[in-house]
């Protein structure tokens, strides 16, 4: 029910300049796309004729931390205004992979990868990409609340400051506080430390500065997770309004909020191997509502119905 | 299961078993016998400042009294009558003011590098415990360093002056180096410090590594740094040993009133710490038994102003947010 209302919001609201943005900032970029058709970024699977267009999309990917191996060969599509979730116990290597979507693994210094990782076709790992240019096209929201500790005006205005932004900045403040529906809250308060606010108005600032810089695609590692249920419950409904205007995806080790929330879910699970290395591998990814009600696979149905481990 | 209004024998029974076992084994004599020892021990530092501190204060006290501000503005003299610190005080400033021109930019931009930049190689653990191995290098050490470098390189570089390079500058550098271990380690303990989440976020909103490392790494740990500078502030003003080695001059001089800035500069110069040990040598007790005491607390003031003008610059940028 949830997620047809999900399709035709996105759909409506669906614009391509994201993608023509994408094609003039990306070092490389535009020159890559260039000789490429158009059915290389259209969806390819069967709902194509209604599913939005793939934004991300992830072949065989595989990391590695110096010679363990953290996630195997782990394929999926990402659509553009949708959520997707990546569900899974804790280790599969969700939020490995969600790092790989804006190279915050390229901070850490043994952390390598194997496969694609292609937005709008570009692969993002490919020779003269830019992982600070990478970063502003795909912002990211940490698990624990991580404002700067400065005041709330620079927490929002820093992004779009060093992404060379010329225009009105306290409009700009002002524009993304009312998108993270946090202004009300804060419109008289913009010089105080942004410490000052809780833990679910700081979440909050933290979706709003990751919006300013204007990404196309928001990462969400547990967003809520240090969060109590109502505080939890905003942000959910900010990711619903935020659909219309990003690609969102979440991990979340609640499997309520990704039925509550996203349009389509992946499930990942560990693997033992023989000497007792543990890797993160895709077990299922399907439309949430047919991960949550009729998984195919044994181990998804029984994650989701907690008979796991 | 029963459902009795008036508590029964057998919960009276449990309730007073465990009330006793509740009630414990009372305060314990060993734990009050360590805590009475602990107290001792702070008693036992205190009061040995105390005592040094008074006794200071009682043999310098004829001195401030019968001079008054004269002890602090004249010169050196061979006459206790009118011998005054006020060389001593610019001495020791003007290689205050060269530590912190030299030690703490240059302390502070290897710190950075060492902990943002550097590759965590077998070379970088050797430099790291390099240098915390030179911040407890004797003093001394470092006076004669100056002396076989610092001295050289000041008079080849035309800055020897009368003195051949054994000059305020000269000083200041030993100094500089003296202290430079001490301000990379304090300010790389504070850039660790730094919150990596605070990291991550400035790279995920699409931040250069310089750019998280200048609008927040730095402006975290500034706090930190500082403080490593007030300690290194007191090392610097306090050490005589590499003064002694480096030729400052323990004797009587005055600077003729026409020398210029450059002759003042490069010419003969002490410090404090150097006047409280030459007049503790004199066979005169005048100069001994009261002149020292009094310049000791000249010096002991000149520390405490330096490190609360420090720390207030310290507070200003530790803006709690």
């Amino acid at each position: 029910m949830v997620n047809e209302m999900n399709d035709t919001v996105g759909a409506a609201t669906h614009e391509p300049s994201a993608y023509e943005r994408a094609r003039r900032d990306l070092p490389g970029l535009a020159a890559k796309t260039e000789a490429l058709p158009d059915t290389a970024v259209a969806p390819t699977a069967s709902e194509a004729d209604n599913a939005n267009p793939v934004i991300l999309n992830v072949e065989n990917l595989n990391v590695y931390y110096g010679d363990f191996h953290a996630v195997k060969d782990v394929s999926l599509p990402f659509r553009q205004n949708e959520i997707t979730a990546l569900i899974g116990p804790s280790g599969c290597g969700k939020s490995t992979v969600l790092r790989t979507f804006n190279r915050m693994n390229d901070l850490i210094e043994s952390a390598r990868i194997e496969g694609k990782v292609e937005y709008h076709g570009v692969d993002l790992y490919g020779k003269n990409v830019d992982p600070v240019e990478v970063r502003r096209h795909v912002g990211m929201v940490f698990q624990k609340p991580n404002p700067f500790p400065k005041s709330i005006y620079d927490n929002i205005s820093f992004g779009p400051k060093i992404g060379g932004f010329k225009g009105n900045m306290d409009d700009l403040v002002e524009e993304t506080l009312h998108k993270a529906a946090l202004w009300e809250e804060v419109k008289d308060k913009l010089n105080e430390s942004a410490y000052a606010l809780s833990g679910g108005q700081q979440q909050r600032l933290c979706i709003a500065r990751a919006i300013a810089t204007s990404p196309d695609v928001l990462l969400m590692d547990e967003p809520a997770s240090a969060l109590d249920p109502i505080a939890t419950l905003r942000i959910e409904e900010l990711m619903y309004e935020l659909k219309r205007d990003y690609s969102i995806i979440i991990v979340t080790h609640n499997m309520q909020q990704a039925a509550r929330v996203s349009d389509r879910t992946a499930f990942f699970s560990v693997e033992v191997g023989e000497r007792g290395q543990r890797t993160g591998r895709l077990v299922e990814f399907n439309e949430t509502s047919k991960i949550f009600t009729t998984p195919m696979e044994q181990e998804t149905e029984d994650y989701i119905t907690g008979r796991f481990g | 299961m029963t459902t009795t209004k008036s508590p029964t024998a057998t919960q009276a029974a449990t309730r007073d078993a465990v009330r006793k076992q509740l009630q414990g084994k009372g305060p314990s004599v060993g734990a009050s016998a360590f805590k009475f020892l602990l107290i001792a021990m702070l008693s036992t530092s205190i009061a040995i400042l105390v005592v040094l501190l008074s006794d200071l204060l009682v043999s310098a006290w004829p001195t401030f009294r019968d001079r008054g501000f004269g002890f602090v503005t004249s010169g050196l003299s061979l006459n206790p009558e009118t011998a005054g610190v006020w060389t001593g005080i610019l001495g020791s400033l003007a290689i205050a003011l060269t530590v912190i021109l030299l030690a703490v930019p240059i302390g502070i931009g290897a710190a950075i590098y060492l902990e943002e930049y550097a590759p965590d190689n077998n070379l970088t653990r050797w430099i790291d415990t390099t240098v915390r191995n030179l911040a407890g290098v004797p003093s001394i050490v470092f006076g004669l360093l100056g002396l076989a470098i610092f001295v050289v390189v000041v008079n080849t570089i035309g800055l020897g002056g009368s003195t051949g390079g054994k000059n305020v500058i000269a000083a200041g550098i030993t100094m500089a180096a003296l202290v430079l271990p001490i301000v990379i380690i304090t300010s790389a303990e504070a850039i660790r410090a730094v919150p990596h989440t605070i990291r991550e976020a400035g790279y995920g909103v699409g931040a250069t590594k310089w750019e998280v490392i200048r609008s927040h790494v730095v402006p975290s740990a500034l706090p930190g740094i500082l403080t490593g500078t007030v300690l290194t502030l007191a090392r610097a003003i306090g050490e005589t040993a590499p003064l002694l080695v480096i030729g400052v001059a323990t004797g009587y001089f005055g600077a003729s009133a026409d020398a210029t800035f450059f002759e003042k500069l490069t010419g003969p110069y002490t410090a404090l710490p150097v006047i409280v040990f030459s007049w503790s040598r004199q066979t005169d007790p005048a100069f001994a038994d009261t002149l020292a005491p009094a310049a000791i607390i000249v010096l002991l003031v000149v520390l405490f102003t330096l490190n609360a003008v420090a720390i207030y610059f310290r507070n200003r940028f530790e803006k709690k947010w």
